[in-house]
Order: C-alpha cells, then sequence, then structure tokens
C-alpha cells in the first residue's frame, strides 16, 4: 500500500497500490502528478445497500479486502473521485437503523459512529459533558461537510492532524467495533497505527466511540493552526485540566495532532507537573518536554522548524486557556 | 457497468433516472435530470459550487453518489425563487453585487438560505466562516458579506460607504 497525501488540495488521500511500502510515503511532486493525470470521476463498483448490521457485516466478509464501507463518504469520495481509491464493492452504512446516537451515562458520553458532525456540533450533551468536543468539531472541514461527515468515518480514516480522532487519542475513547466473529472493544491509543492505518480488519465495523465524561470544574482548550479555515490541521494541541482546592493542578491530560503518524496522547509523560501551582516556567517547561525529540515532517506546506514552532505556541496557548477556563470555575465556585 | 434504476425526487418532483452506481449526484441532476443550476467544480469536495440540500441539510453533491439518494428529499437552487421571484438573499446579492461570474453563486445561495433559517443573525465573524467553504475567483467576497448582511439586517451605512 502506498501512501500519498494531497495537501495541497487541503485533503489527504491514499492510494493502494500493489507495491508494499513499509514507511508512508509523503510527496507532493508524485501526488501532484496522480492529479494531473487522473480524471475526477470513480471508477465502476458494485453498489450495496444493507438495511441490517448484520447484513452489512455479511456483505465485508463475502468481499472482503474488495469492499469499503461508506460512511458520510466525506474522505472516501473525494479518493475515489480522483481514482486513488477504487473499492470492488462499496457498502453504504447510511440507511442502517441504530448507528446514529448521542447518549449519556453515569460517567460517560457514548455516540453512534454514523452520528454526523454536525448532530455533535449542536448537540447539548455533548457541550455539557464534552466541551472540547464540541469546540474541536467547528473546525472540521465546512458547514456543508459537517451535515453529511460522520464521527466514526473520520476516526477510522485516521488522518493525523484531523479533529476527531485527536478527541479520540486525548480522551483515549473506547471503540467497538464489530464484526461477524462478535464484538470488541479498543483503546483509542492502541487503534491508530500509523498514517491513515488502523487496528480495523477488513471485516470491521467501529460502532460506538465512548468518551469518558469531563467534570465540570476541568479547563480545558482545543488550538489548530491550518493555513485556511476548514483545511485540515498542520499541527494541532487538545489540553483538559485540574485544578485542586489550593489551586494546584491535580490532573492534567493532552493530545498532539500532526506531531507524529497518528495523534498522540502525551499525557503519560506529564505525571511530574501535577501538584504544582501553574505558572509561566512550569507551561514553559510542559512545552519542552511534549515538544522534545519529535520528528516533524518538512515539505511544501510547512518547514519542520515551522512545525516545532507552531506546536510550541500552541500546547503553549492551550495550557493557558485551560487555566483561564479552570480558574474561572474556581472562581464562580 | 450495470446501470441501475434510480428514483430521485428533487423539488418534490419525481424523477427516474438510469444510472451506474459510480455516477455523482452532482452530474446526474445535471445531465440525466437537466437541472444545471447546480454547478460542478473540484469535484472533491472543497469548492461548494455542487452544494445541494439532502434532506433539508447542505451537502455536496459530488460527495454523493446518485445510487445513494433513493428515499431522500434532494433539493436544488432552482427550487429557491418561487413564481420567478428571486429570494430575499437572492434579492440581496443581486442588489449589492455579490456575484461577478456566477459560477459559484448557486453554492452559496444554497448554503445560506440554510444556513440563515438556523441563524437568523449571524455576525460577520460567523458569516465569514461559514462562507469559507465556499469558493468565489471573482468578487473577493466582500459583497457576498455585503449580500448577506444587508438580508440579517446588519448592513450598516458606515459599511455601505466602505
Amino acid at each position: 500500500m502506498i501512501l500519498v497525501e494531497l495537501r495541497c488540495l487541503g485533503i489527504h488521500t491514499i492510494h493502494e497500490g500493489k507495491g508494499e511500502a513499509a514507511e508512508p510515503m509523503r510527496g507532493d511532486n508524485i501526488a501532484m502528478g496522480f492529479l494531473a493525470t487522473t480524471l475526477m470521476k470513480p471508477a465502476s463498483f458494485t453498489y450495496h445497500r444493507p438495511r441490517e448490521l448484520a447484513e452489512a457485516l455479511r456483505l465485508l466478509d463475502d468481499y472482503a479486502d474488495d469492499a469499503k464501507v461508506i460512511a458520510g463518504g466525506q474522505s472516501l469520495v473525494p479518493m475515489m473521485n480522483m481514482r486513488l481509491a477504487r473499492p470492488a464493492h462499496l457498502v453504504d452504512i447510511n440507511e442502517i437503523g441504530g448507528l446514529s446516537y448521542i447518549r449519556q451515562t453515569e460517567d460517560k458520553l457514548q455516540v453512534g459512529a454514523l452520528s454526523r458532525q454536525a448532530d455533535l456540533e449542536q448537540s447539548a450533551l455533548v457541550k455539557a459533558f464534552c466541551p472540547i468536543i464540541a469546540d474541536a468539531i467547528q473546525h472540521v472541514g465546512h458547514l456543508a461537510i459537517r451535515q453529511r461527515g460522520t464521527i466514526g468515518g473520520s476516526i477510522a480514516h485516521a488522518d493525523p492532524s484531523a479533529e476527531m480522532p485527536l478527541m479520540a487519542a486525548l480522551f483515549n475513547a473506547n471503540l467497538t467495533i464489530i464484526s461477524t466473529g462478535g464484538t470488541r472493544t479498543v483503546p483509542a491509543n492502541e487503534f491508530f497505527i500509523t498514517i491513515y492505518t488502523t487496528d480495523l480488519l477488513p471485516g470491521e465495523i467501529l460502532t460506538n466511540i465512548e468518551f469518558p465524561r469531563m467534570s465540570p470544574e476541568d479547563g480545558w482548550s482545543y488550538q489548530e493552526f491550518s493555513r485556511r479555515s476548514g483545511d485540515f490541521a498542520i499541527v494541532s494541541a487538545a489540553t483538559i485540566l485540574r485544578l485542586d482546592d489550593t489551586g494546584k493542578v491535580n490532573h492534567i491530560q493532552m493530545a498532539l495532532g500532526g506531531a507524529e503518524s497518528i495523534p498522540v496522547n502525551v499525557s503519560a509523560s506529564l505525571t511530574g507537573f501535577l501538584g504544582t501551582i501553574p505558572d509561566e516556567k512550569w507551561a514553559n517547561a510542559i512545552v519542552r518536554t511534549v515538544t522534545a525529540g519529535l520528528e516533524l515532517n518538512d515539505d511544501l506546506h510547512a518547514s519542520a522548524e515551522d512545525r516545532l514552532e507552531w506546536l510550541q505556541l500552541l500546547v503553549k496557548r492551550s495550557l493557558q486557556e485551560s487555566l483561564q477556563r479552570a480558574t474561572k470555575r474556581e472562581g464562580e465556585g | 457497468m450495470t446501470k441501475v434504476a434510480v428514483h430521485l425526487r428533487i423539488n418534490q418532483e419525481d424523477y427516474e433516472v438510469f444510472v451506474e452506481p459510480r455516477k455523482l449526484l452532482s452530474d446526474v441532476i445535471r445531465e440525466e435530470v437537466g437541472l444545471t443550476g447546480t454547478h460542478v467544480g473540484c469535484e472533491h469536495g472543497v469548492c461548494g459550487a455542487c452544494t445541494i440540500w439532502w434532506d433539508g441539510r447542505p451537502a455536496r453533491s459530488c460527495l454523493l453518489f446518485a445510487v445513494q439518494a433513493e428515499g431522500h428529499e434532494l433539493t436544488t437552487i432552482e427550487a429557491i425563487s418561487r413564481d420567478g421571484q428571486l429570494s430575499p438573499l437572492q434579492q440581496a446579492f443581486h442588489e449589492e453585487h455579490g456575484l461577478q461570474c456566477g459560477f459559484c453563486t448557486p453554492g452559496i445561495i444554497m448554503t445560506f438560505e440554510s444556513y440563515l433559517k438556523d441563524h437568523p443573525s449571524p455576525s460577520e465573524a460567523e458569516i465569514r466562516d461559514v462562507l469559507s467553504g465556499n469558493l468565489c475567483r471573482c468578487t473577493g467576497y466582500q459583497n457576498i458579506v455585503r449580500a448577506i448582511k444587508k438580508v440579517t439586517g446588519t448592513l450598516t451605512t458606515e459599511t455601505q460607504e466602505g
């Protein structure tokens, strides 16, 4: 499988070739070459429109690698139009009932994989229990894209700088995956393998995403840098933190987008920063810790040096904004 | 590849088309149905020229296959004016010179006819955020923003002069 990015167009694409490339290939010249010679019409496929999940799973079993699930299609159809994806069988899950919901349990927020990004954007439950998701989702594509694009599709597509995979990584969300063989649950931080590549097997469908509910005292912030409004982020940072009664940080979680080949949760490296009253020095030390040793992309869109500088800036801003929100709540309380 | 029969409901009228599953909804609306107000620009979801309503919500018709549309209610730019009368938004575009070549205009109208129903009084920043999903290469967007502000009643004398 050869992986190609078309960031020049504000989208990423995947080219399924016969060769096996151990490392993702990132080449704008190659991508431009494909584009120049590619008609914007998809190759032929057989269309399947199952009404039941079981029927969809049977189809995926029957056609295995020749089949592709289509949900919102906001990443898959551009790839098909450019002939960078040519599934022989398209299994449309849009007409299957029961895959689109947003509901709360005592300590979790459960989202059906077929929920549209616009549904999450407008959801009172998301705003109340995971406000950072409600904020981040406004950066996904544009209004019309979010009406159609789904949270499950975005996570399964696994773009390393996309917003919903970053949210999944930040919360280490539990992902429910179903196949004819049964159901399994995978934490997001074991789900993402590399760029556009996940733990999902050909016969499987992602059906449910479960986020731990945020605490009302949490301060949070989502920050991204993109060239144009609605473009994929080049780099992004998301933080959730909490202060105790004495103003010391007693909880922090953080994830970075565009920093590695997957969205990466860096919370484990921050345990040493707990129990401290946060100040400028504290924030700068976190910035240094989470951005040390990153091997950032260096390409047409940005140099590695720029990416590092932006990432450092975004981490700092996300800490500052999180602290403002946490302090404000503390003051209110 | 085998063609399949698809029943489409567009602007509250029924159409039977016979198309390959791979045929994009944008192309079927234009070529089979003959409603050419929906424009085709980039064909990968970036430019917004092909924006229609799918069950009442804006969607890129170049990122949908016509075969998926069976059972869904589609609306195109042709349904926005009534009895030869421009909608208030269209009229504002006319008055404020919110278009030049007109290629992007149907997509922008479809986007904002929907958005303004849910958000009748957007700020200029909100207008520009939504507008970022539709590319216009003629106007520089200034007059498009003015037209939308006009129809939402927020176009002030000062900005008119500016």
